[in-house]
């Protein structure tokens, strides 16, 4: 769509532009064409409205030849000879209303007048006409930037969400393969703990790849998912795993993005609890607190504050490969909620303790 | 003497219960294969190879206190160690280092009885490569050491390589000195030095390693060597190398 000629704003902003190269045009008439005030007002005014729809069609040319692939001799011969045909029917024109005037008893004569100022008015035409071309490729190249700089924030939009789908497909292949060895040496010494077991994994299994494309999901379903993967954890830990658990019953029908936990949990167990001869515990903390200043404007901003922390052994050299889940949650968080969550890690002795806070979505205010 | 009939003993080492459950039971078919016991960390490992001498172990390598890769560096190399881990990342560092072979869980039983025959074999003819020095090696390019582990007796001191000042060679040990003690290690000095961060520490004499960040001083000594002089003291050799070696590296942080 041509970029002026489509928005009432930019219309305006051009045609206002044309009253200095109309007050231009109307001194040379004047001055150098030997007319009358009278007129030079009736020239000039219609004159510049014609031309100034006509210097639009340069849009057309302009993106016919664009300045970084066309050649320097076919960008002048384009735009050369747009310019003497544009300016040429202009002229034709104005002679055409200067012949029309002169049937009035007050411009009679103006035809006559008139000829000797063709020649500067196709000048001035081709001058006019070249500025617009100018003009028209300033707007293109705006018009491109704008249009990469859409382009790549959707990019990173795709980007993202294909990685969140991946996210999703993954299973982390430490658990995974370790569970099968639980189960397959559950077998022999207790087979009802072995199927209990398949039955533990499969319906982790089930909970993870059903997270299908869905974008956000109640917190309870997120709550549900981290107790599956820690129950399948306990068998291959025993004793050593030591989990608690504090809800808000207010926070459980918040909508939070799918993963947000289940990652935590998996790192606390994967750096903390394994490395622990003596096992270790979890803490996963939900509560929901009213923002007070909000209420008056009966306005839905609780905030929701997730813990989650764990004990380690200090001593343990940082594994590789540590801190990828975290990074991810919270690149996760940013990009969904910016500003308005906070995500922060913190090791203090032998604690480790991830706190998220992010507004309180319900489903319901959601919807 | 039959090979296959030889009696062995073995130790399983894994921080799971339930994984250690496997290996027994599978061991339960070899009534030639004796398991002197069972272990859930490093720390235990170490103590119960150098105690007990086995013949055969399974090493678990993701484990609490020290990992696979590092009971390995402490004990003898006279042990058909065998890998058995939930994933195959460190395969490749397993062969390096000259383990037996390396199982994937959860274990089928054809590839159990594969690893034992080639258990076996290295037993019958024992190569007996430098572990330490291997395991040193087996450390991926650009991944320096954080911590190295000494064995004493029976007792294991792990060393936190910002903790570790200097390192000098003596006869076929070197000693590590950190934090006032010294720590001595069946190692060379140059398998050593290619465990550590070269950004923090400098070979400067052919028996001595610094850690930078702990030199005060360096002055002349004699005709043409010098000595460093460390925050706490002690004097350390510089060699005419070692000076220049030393002196590309200071004035690249002051300029």
């Amino acid at each position: 769509m041509h970029p002026i000629l489509g928005h009432l704003r930019q219309l305006s902003l051009y045609l206002l532009a044309w009253f200095p190269l109309a007050a231009i045009l109307f001194y040379i008439l004047k001055t150098g064409g030997g007319l009358s005030w009278l007129q030079s007002f009736a020239m000039v005014p219609t004159l510049c409205l014609v031309y100034a729809f006509m210097c639009l069609s340069a849009w057309y040319s302009c993106r016919g030849t664009p300045l970084a692939s066309s050649t320097f001799y076919r960008l002048a011969l384009t735009h050369l000879s747009g310019a003497l045909v544009i300016s040429g029917i202009w002229v034709a024109l104005a002679k055409g209303w200067a012949t029309a005037l002169a049937n009035i008893d007050a411009f009679r004569g103006l035809d006559q007048k008139f000829v000797p100022d063709y020649p500067l008015l196709f000048a001035c035409g081709v001058m006019i006409y070249l500025l617009a071309v100018a003009l028209h490729y300033v707007l293109l190249s705006v018009e491109f930037s704008r249009e990469m700089e859409k382009r790549e924030i959707q990019a990173r939009v795709l980007a993202r969400d294909s990685e969140l789908k991946a996210l999703k497909a993954q299973v982390n292949p430490h658990f995974l393969f370790n569970s099968l060895n639980s189960i397959s040496a559950l077998t022999s010494i207790d087979a009802g703990r072995a199927r209990e077991m398949c039955i533990l994994l499969a319906d982790f299994l089930r909970k993870t790849l059903g997270l299908g494309e869905k974008t956000v999901i109640p917190l309870r379903e997120e709550l549900e998912l981290v107790r599956s993967f820690l129950s399948v954890e306990k068998v291959r830990f025993g004793v050593r795993l030591t989990v608690e658990e504090s809800v808000a019953p207010g926070a459980l029908e918040c909508s939070v993005p799918p993963l947000l936990l289940q990652p935590l949990v998996e790192n606390a167990v994967a750096h903390g609890i394994s490395n622990l001869t003596e096992g270790g515990w979890i803490r996963v903390g939900v509560s929901c607190d009213g923002n007070k200043k909000a209420v008056g404007r009966n306005l839905q901003t609780d905030d929701l504050r997730i813990e989650v922390e764990n004990n380690f052994d200090p001593d343990m050299p940082r594994r590789r490969g540590h801190g990828v889940g975290l990074a991810n949650v919270r690149q996760r968080l940013a990009t969904r909620y910016g500003d308005r969550a906070r995500f922060e890690v913190r090791a203090e002795g032998d604690r480790f303790r991830v706190s998220i806070v992010l507004p309180a979505e319900r489903a319901e205010t959601a919807a | 003497m039959n090979e296959a009939s030889r009696k062995l003993t073995a130790v399983i080492v894994d921080d799971e219960e339930l994984a250690r459950a496997v290996i027994r039971e599978m061991l339960r078919a070899h009534p030639e294969i004796d398991v002197l016991g069972e272990c859930a960390n490093g720390f235990e490992a170490v103590k119960m190879v150098s105690e007990r001498k086995p013949d055969l172990l399974f090493l678990d390598i993701q484990m609490p206190k020290l990992d696979g890769f590092e009971v390995l560096e402490l004990i003898g190399s006279d042990i058909a160690v065998i890998f058995v881990t939930a994933y195959d990342q460190h395969a490749l560092r397993a062969f390096e280092v000259h383990a037996v072979d390396y199982l994937l869980k959860p274990v089928a039983a054809d590839r159990f009885e594969a690893a034992l025959d080639r258990a076996r074999q290295r037993l019958g003819a024992p190569v007996a490569p430098p572990v330490a020095e291997l395991a040193a090696a087996a450390r991926e390019p650009g991944h320096h050491a954080e911590r190295i582990v000494v064995k004493d007796g029976t007792r294991v001191h792990i060393i936190p390589v910002a903790k570790l000042d200097y390192v000098e060679a003596e006869d076929d040990y070197v000693a590590l000195a950190s934090q006032g003690k010294k720590h001595l290690k069946q190692q060379t000095i140059s398998s050593v030095e290619a465990m550590l961060d070269p950004k923090t520490f400098l070979r400067i004499h052919r028996s001595c390693i610094v850690n930078l960040e702990r030199v005060a001083k360096v002055e002349p000594y004699g005709k043409d060597s010098h000595v460093a002089i460390l925050s706490d003291g002690v004097r350390l050799p510089v060699s005419r190398a070692g000076y220049a070696r030393l002196r590309t590296i200071l004035d690249g942080q002051t300029s």
